[in-house]
């Protein structure tokens, strides 16, 4: 009995201090973003509270200087325009592969199967070249055109739940008179609502994240996402701390909502997504 | 399964058709439209994926064997001499130790991970809590984690306050040596993708059914032998699946040091060099070769693993 007692124990402290290590650069990184400029300087330390708990001045500094309103802007086009690519893209493709034997088949099964096991970093050099000569390099449809093309996860998640829907279901249709586009359109995607919801989710914070290939490929200032406007502030700010806090909790703010609000679904869309 | 359904199906139909008097036209005009309607699903799928990973991959290779800068119109054919220089030019294969750090920090994250997966499988208080709190990391945003981070390391910030509440004073910049600074970055890299592992394994173990776990604790079997003879056998496809990852994502290992770092003091990755060689110094021929000599090792190291582990739950169709 004194033995589990003393396993229970253990097992909660490295629970404790797990949380300990996770949370403690995040608090203190949201601490220093309520400090003001004087407090910084007579170099308070970094767990000290803050003076004034509600002062906001250094986020509305990061959000005016740091350009986080048309970061945040074009960060929302690129997601929708991606993300509802994505979804048809990936759908489309899961049904023409599942649902038709067509020669070939095999062929284009292998192309995109080959094509996961390339991990996007090594290719940039060359598909660098390709973007800028459709002239896409710098403008918004660079990243767009990025995530929708080489997304693979989320072809093979729609594939496993056409497959999963009864072909009974197409035939009757066919049955009715419905054509190929009419089935897809008005069967096969309605029932896919939950295969498009782990999408959109596993996408969405892959998309709201990513640096890589907005700083590659939208230099221009005025096209910062959240990510390389973040960045920026490396520069400017590079001693004001409290700035540079601030502008890192704002980024984060929207993901902690985001997850609060739809734990359960982003867990299993991770779990979905990423064992293929 | 699908294949013979599919199969099935087209025979009636086929099968079918004579019985029923259709006009010919009509009928081959049907199986025409039947051969081309998939291929107008795949059009934009297709076209996407030879652009955006085909077309660079082979071009990637052409490049590589040219003394190409990315901008001027004239390339010249080198043959493998970019390779040559890779291999024999030592600062420039040497960022593959840099891995290292990363490879070991992975693996350490794996066990880590694993522990934390099985004991929250169990029956724990604030579950969902802990669980919360370990997947959280793995959402922030890149460079948000770099600035955390280089707060946390920076001279009297995060980590020297903590360790000075324990007596600890150092006067040690974290990042100002080879070794600590990669040791540093490699550990932000396990702070932020312990999650990720954490939650693909206990999905594993969560989706083992739960009275093996009954019948095993009726045996006598305690906690570690159901570890040893339950979890570990259920979970081996993500965990090789993990291992896979680890390693390509060591060896690619790109935004937390270039954020945090730039590459400074002896912490530039291969990414890194190959992004500075390509766009920073107009070799794209060298990086080219760079990137091509990544790929391969990724490949093999996948490749290796499958044979290794053979794992029948990877087909896509």
């Amino acid at each position: 009995m004194t033995r589990h007692a003393v396993s229970r124990t253990l097992v909660y402290l490295s629970l404790i201090a797990a949380t300990v290590v996770v949370l403690l650069p995040l608090v203190v990184v949201l601490l220093t973003s309520l400090k003001s400029e004087t407090e910084m300087a007579n170099s308070s330390g970094a767990l000290d509270l803050p003076d004034n708990l509600l002062n906001f001045g250094n986020y509305a500094s990061a959000f005016r200087d740091g350009e986080m309103l048309s970061a945040f802007a074009n960060t929302a086009v690129i997601l929708l325009v991606s993300i509802g690519g994505t979804v048809l893209i990936g759908s489309m493709t899961a049904y023409a592969i599942d649902r038709f034997t067509f020669r070939f088949r095999k062929l284009v099964v292998a192309l995109f199967l080959v094509a996961a096991l390339v991990p996007g970093v090594t290719t940039q050099v060359a598909t660098f070249q390709i973007v800028n000569s459709f002239g896409m390099f710098d403008t918004l449809w660079a990243p767009i055109a990025l995530y929708m093309g080489t997304d693979i996860v989320s072809i093979y998640i729609f594939l496993q739940f056409v497959r999963s829907i009864p072909i009974s279901l197409d035939e009757s249709a066919r049955l009715d008179g419905a054509n190929t586009f009419t089935i897809y359109w008005r069967i096969i995607f309605p029932l896919l609502k939950p295969a498009i919801a782990t999408v959109v989710i596993v996408k969405g914070i892959t998309v709201y994240n990513d640096f890589y290939i907005p700083f590659l490929y939208m230099p221009s200032e005025d096209l910062g996402v959240i990510s390389t406007s973040l960045f920026r502030f490396r520069g400017p700010y590079a001693a004001h701390w409290e700035v540079i806090s601030a502008g890192a909790v704002l980024v984060i703010l929207p993901t902690l909502v985001v997850f609060l609000s739809l734990q359960r679904f982003i867990y299993n869309g991770f779990m979905r997504g990423a064992t293929r | 399964m699908t294949d013979t359904t599919h199969k099935a199906a087209e025979k009636t139909a086929t099968g079918a058709a004579p019985a029923v008097p259709v006009p010919a036209p009509a009928a081959r005009k049907h199986r025409v439209w039947r051969g081309v309607t998939p291929w107008l699903f795949l059009l934009a799928p297709l076209a996407l994926l030879v652009t955006f990973t085909y077309a660079p991959i082979a071009n990637m290779v052409a490049y590589s064997l040219t003394d190409w800068d990315g901008v001027s119109p004239e390339l010249h054919y080198t043959g493998v001499g970019n390779y040559e220089e890779i291999f024999t030019r030592p600062e420039l294969f040497e960022v593959f130790w840099v891995s290292g750090y990363y490879l070991a920090a992975s693996a350490l994250q794996i066990v880590a991970a694993l522990y934390f997966a099985t004991i929250l499988s169990f029956n724990i208080r604030f579950r969902n809590f802990f669980k919360g709190v370990l997947f959280f990391p793995y959402l922030i945003n890149g460079v948000a984690i770099g600035f955390v981070f280089l707060y946390f390391f920076q001279d009297g910030g995060t980590l020297d306050s903590v360790l000075s509440l324990f007596g600890v004073t150092t006067d040690h910049a974290w990042l100002g040596t080879p070794v600590s600074a990669n040791t540093s970055l490699a550990g932000v890299s396990m702070w932020r993708y312990l999650g990720l592992n954490f939650v693909l394994f206990l999905g594993a173990i969560q989706s083992i059914p739960g009275e093996l776990y009954e019948a095993a604790e009726l045996d006598g079997a305690n906690r570690w032998h159901q570890f040893r003879y339950i979890i570990a056998p259920g979970i081996k496809p993500v965990l090789t699946l993990t291992v896979i990852l680890s390693i390509s994502g060591s060896l690619s290992a790109f935004e937390i040091p270039y954020i945090m770092t730039g590459g400074a003091t002896g912490t530039e990755t291969f990414v890194i060099q190959t992004v500075n060689l390509a766009f920073r110094f107009n070799k794209t021929g060298l990086a080219s070769a760079a990137a091509v000599v990544l790929l391969l090792i990724i490949l093999l190291v996948t490749w290796v693993q499958r044979r290794l582990v053979p794992d029948d739950k990877v087909d896509l169709v």
